[in-house]
């Protein structure tokens, strides 16, 4: 007889934007991270080693001194790149996964003119002709699926994702074919064709910070900036403005291309010496939670490319130094991840708790 | 059962979404073979309210009560188990199935479907009300006004005692709606509980025993039909007495501004939806475009504005200083580059119109971001025209950047038409353009659609309220399934005719 409205015991509810404070926000993404590494603990003691100790040793790996930091600009470098070359494609809701292939067809662009020129024309010419090629060979690779898109309207996750297999597939075959030096490999760039390197790691860092302002001014303050966000947000608004939205879409990913094909210049021309078909990495699709956490935040992604280089770099010293399994640095990557991407949903939406009595009251 | 006890009764109903009240302590009572109309403008929280009933929504407080004793509705299982059947406003339907196959549908008590058994039990629900339907039509076959029947067999069908039904006579042309209101004459004659949710006060008065009133989610009052008046209602519904009438001043000056001929449209599917439609816009009149959803509307403005593929037809447009553009066959671009200045404000605000995740200022720079040499946007002159808007119209908004999607329905509306009117068009086309805004907000529309006329401009007005069509217009195009059904003289015109006009095309019966 005496039924009662009954609320259930955890609901949630969407956050008015205005009603959390950006520090709390923050707050809340500082607090994902805490409780990723604590969660971490867990697996370090599972395996049988000191939380506090690893931790230590990961710090200490990634930034402890001056080789060590070298190498951990080396593996954030290529992540920031990345991030900032699929922040524009992002903003218009092309989801462009491809990045990993078009960093491969960059890269072996810039292999390409390398291995031609080599000898023929001196250090500046030739590296500025490789990077010409990678982002041109980069470039094509984001617009073909572009084009698709703006035509036919084809799948633009499905279509980017294949043309990875595709460039690294001809890698593959140029690596243990006509480009094979030894044992499958080809061989490593004269000094000419390498990039110079500034204040101990190679050059590519100017280059990628001077991406980082030309994306952030690119995105903010001009009349592609604008039409990408309008996309981003309505592909009909776009068509009423009068924007050729076929048009743009092959513009940008044809831009996002370019930058993404830098990115492969800059790893086989700074980094690696040379061109295999593992030279993207896995960065193509890490970068994508670059962009993410970062909200396509051209600064942001600085600090989050960073941190997930300190991750890797302290990763790997981990797994020498402690003889820590690297399965477990993986998890704690993993974990990492997983809870700040996490962390955008409270940001998003809070939990009511029931309260005594059938009434909703908020929690914390 | 005693006579004084409600069928269903509310008490204290409160629901919240985040920070919004939707509904404030409600009560609510309803009998037997009565019909109550929810009555409140869009917004007011009337369809929240009956979303309880229906166990879409839990409320937070307060209770329901059954026959006087409390119940619990926590699905739509629920609510059918309790008599309570709700006709929502969209149609849930099965597209090829048959109107029984779709009345059975999800009932668990029958062990073998006997559709036989289910068409006849359809045909004798549809003999006792007064329904016309034919059980074994397919759905995708039916007009919207058979769907509506077989959503309210449906209800019927499961034994519902209490019936909703959501604004039903928004997609129902005067004559469908008539018949509608006998068949709920004939329910309330069986001893059924009727609410029927509308804004419309001429429905109101024709069909319903007593009227509950909602204003911004609180309750007003109930009162009995035949004591109130619609003047009464208005005042209980919008707070205060507003004028009802709209001003219409006549522009003595007008010109042919734009020329559409025999103009036809197919889209993807191969389906006609314009088919040679033909008339001249004036500059300083307002011509008024009625029709039943879907008649083709939607087509013909974006057509002219360079956005929908036109299959066949001219489209001419005549500045006032003289000369003829053709627009068929341009881009929206091309057509702004010519000169032509076409104004269009879209049924769909934020999917169309506006940005919704920018503020006033990169709304107002839509029109105007391709300006200057420079890759770079010009933010100064939209800023400033951003805050003409919010001076002038009176926008409520945080400040010039805050995003427009989390505005208010009429302040969106009010940032899109600023906008619009900014760019002193020569052509102004409007689709539905009060949807959805309070009254103050709709007159606030009225009076610069008129203002535009009397400068000379030739105003395209696609409205769904034939009183207002009737009130605001000069002329009204009626169109029919994509035909052009005829042009009448809206001073003169009335609402049956145009009715009439919207179901056949020269309001002629088709054989």
């Amino acid at each position: 007889m005496d039924e009662k409205i009954k609320s259930p015991l955890i609901r949630l509810e969407k956050r008015s934007k205005s009603a959390l404070h950006p520090a709390a926000a923050w707050g809340i993404r500082l607090g994902s991270i805490l409780f990723a590494l604590l969660l971490g603990c867990v697996a370090i003691l599972l395996s049988g080693n000191n939380p506090i100790k690893a931790y230590a040793t990961m710090i200490n790996g990634a930034v402890g001194n001056k080789v060590y930091l070298q190498q951990t600009v080396k593996k954030a470098v290529p992540l920031l790149g990345c991030a900032l070359a699929i922040a524009p494609c992002f903003k218009m809701r092309f989801w462009n996964i491809g990045a990993e292939g078009q960093i491969t067809a960059g890269a072996l662009a810039a292999t390409f003119v390398a291995r031609l020129l080599t000898g023929k024309l001196p250090s500046l010419p030739l590296l500025l002709l490789m990077a010409l090629a990678a982002m041109l060979l980069g470039g094509v690779w984001g617009l073909i699926p572009g084009f698709f898109k703006a035509r036919w309207n084809t799948n633009e996750t499905l279509f980017t994702l294949m043309m990875n297999y595709i460039i690294i597939g001809v890698v593959a075959w140029l690596q243990a074919g006509p480009w094979e030096a030894q044992q499958g490999r080809i061989a490593q760039f004269d000094v000419s064709a390498q990039l110079p390197k500034v204040a101990v790691v190679h050059c590519g860092w100017i280059i990628v910070l001077a991406l980082v302002l030309f994306i952030h001014v690119y995105m903010r303050y001009t009349k592609h900036g604008y039409e990408i966000s309008v996309i981003g947000d309505s592909m009909r608004t776009a068509q009423y403005a009068g924007m050729n939205v076929g048009r743009i879409m092959m513009r940008t990913m044809f831009l996002s291309g370019a930058v993404s094909g830098l990115v492969g210049f800059i790893v086989c021309a700074g980094a690696n010496h040379t061109l295999a078909k593992e030279i993207a990495g896995g960065v193509g699709f890490t970068s994508i939670t670059v962009a993410w956490l970062s909200q396509l935040n051209a600064f942001a992604m600085v600090a989050i490319s960073m941190m997930l280089g300190i991750l890797t770099k302290g990763a790997d010293t981990l797994q020498t130094m402690m003889n820590i399994p690297v399965a477990i640095s993986d998890i704690i990557t993993g974990l990492l991840l997983f809870c700040m991407l996490g962390s955008e949903f409270f940001i998003n939406y809070h939990l009511i708790l029931r309260r005594r009595g059938g009434k909703g009251g908020r929690a914390k | 059962m005693e006579k004084n006890c409600y069928a269903i009764e509310l008490r204290g109903i409160t629901k919240r979404f985040g920070p919004v009240t939707a509904n404030d302590s409600i009560d609510l009572g309803l009998r037997r073979g009565e019909i109550l109309a929810l009555l409140g403008e869009n917004g007011s929280g009337k369809t929240t309210l009956m979303n309880m009933l229906a166990g879409i929504y839990l409320p937070d407080e307060g209770e329901i009560l059954a026959e006087g004793r409390p119940i619990s509705i926590h699905s739509p299982k629920d609510a059918y188990a309790h008599g309570i059947g709700m006709i929502h406003q969209h149609y849930k339907l099965v597209d090829v199935f048959t109107a029984a196959e779709n009345i059975v549908l999800g009932l668990e008590n029958e062990k073998k479907l006997d559709i036989k058994k289910a068409n006849a039990r359809v045909r004798e629900i549809c003999g006792r009300y007064g329904f016309e339907i034919d059980p074994e039509k397919k759905v995708y076959n039916m007009s919207v006004s058979e769907k509506q029947t077989v959503e309210i067999v449906k209800v019927l069908y499961r034994g519902a005692e209490i019936l909703i039904l959501d604004e039903p006579t928004a997609v129902l042309t005067p004559q469908e709606t008539e018949r509608l209101f006998a068949v709920l004459r004939n329910m309330r004659q069986d001893g059924k509980a009727v609410v029927i949710i509308t804004h419309k006060l001429g429905e109101v008065m024709a069909i319903s025993d007593k009227v509950a009133v909602l204003r911004k989610g609180k309750y007003i009052g109930t009162v009995a039909t035949a004591q109130t008046s619609p003047q009464a209602l208005t005042d209980m519904m919008v707070g205060r007495s507003v004028k009802l009438n709209i001003d219409r001043p006549l522009n003595e000056n007008q010109s042919p501004r734009l020329q559409v001929e025999n103009l036809s449209c197919i889209d993807h599917e191969h389906v006609k939806k314009l088919d040679g439609v033909s008339f001249t816009a004036m500059g300083g009149e307002i011509l008024g475009v009625a029709g039943i959803a879907g008649s083709g509307q939607k087509e013909l403005l974006e057509a002219i504005a360079g956005l929908y593929p036109v299959a066949e037809g001219s489209i001419r447009y005549y500045p006032p200083e003289g000369g003829e553009q053709e627009l068929v066959g341009q881009s929206p671009m091309q057509i702004r580059r010519r000169g032509v200045s076409l104004a269009f404000i879209p049924e769909d605000r934020l999917g169309m119109g506006l940005v919704g995740s920018m503020g006033m200022t990169g709304n107002m720079l839509l029109r105007s971001w391709k300006r200057g040499r420079l890759p770079f946007v010009r933010r100064k002159e939209p800023q400033a025209l951003a805050k003409k808007v919010y001076d002038d119209l009176e926008v409520v908004t945080p400040g010039l950047e805050f995003p427009v999607r989390k505005l208010s329905g009429g302040n969106v509306q009010k940032v899109l038409v600023g906008r619009e009117i900014a760019s002193s068009p020569n052509v102004l086309m409007t689709a539905y353009a009060v949807r959805g805004l309070d009254i103050n907000t709709s007159y606030t529309i009225y009076n610069l659609m008129t203002e535009q006329k009397m400068k000379g401009v030739a105003v395209i007005f696609v409205g769904e309220d034939l009183d207002v069509l009737l009130e605001l217009c000069d002329r009204i195009l009626v169109l029919c399934g994509g035909k052009l059904s005829g042009i009448v003289d809206a001073r003169s015109a009335t609402k049956e005719q145009i009715g009439l006009m919207m179901t056949s095309v020269g309001g002629k019966e088709e054989t």
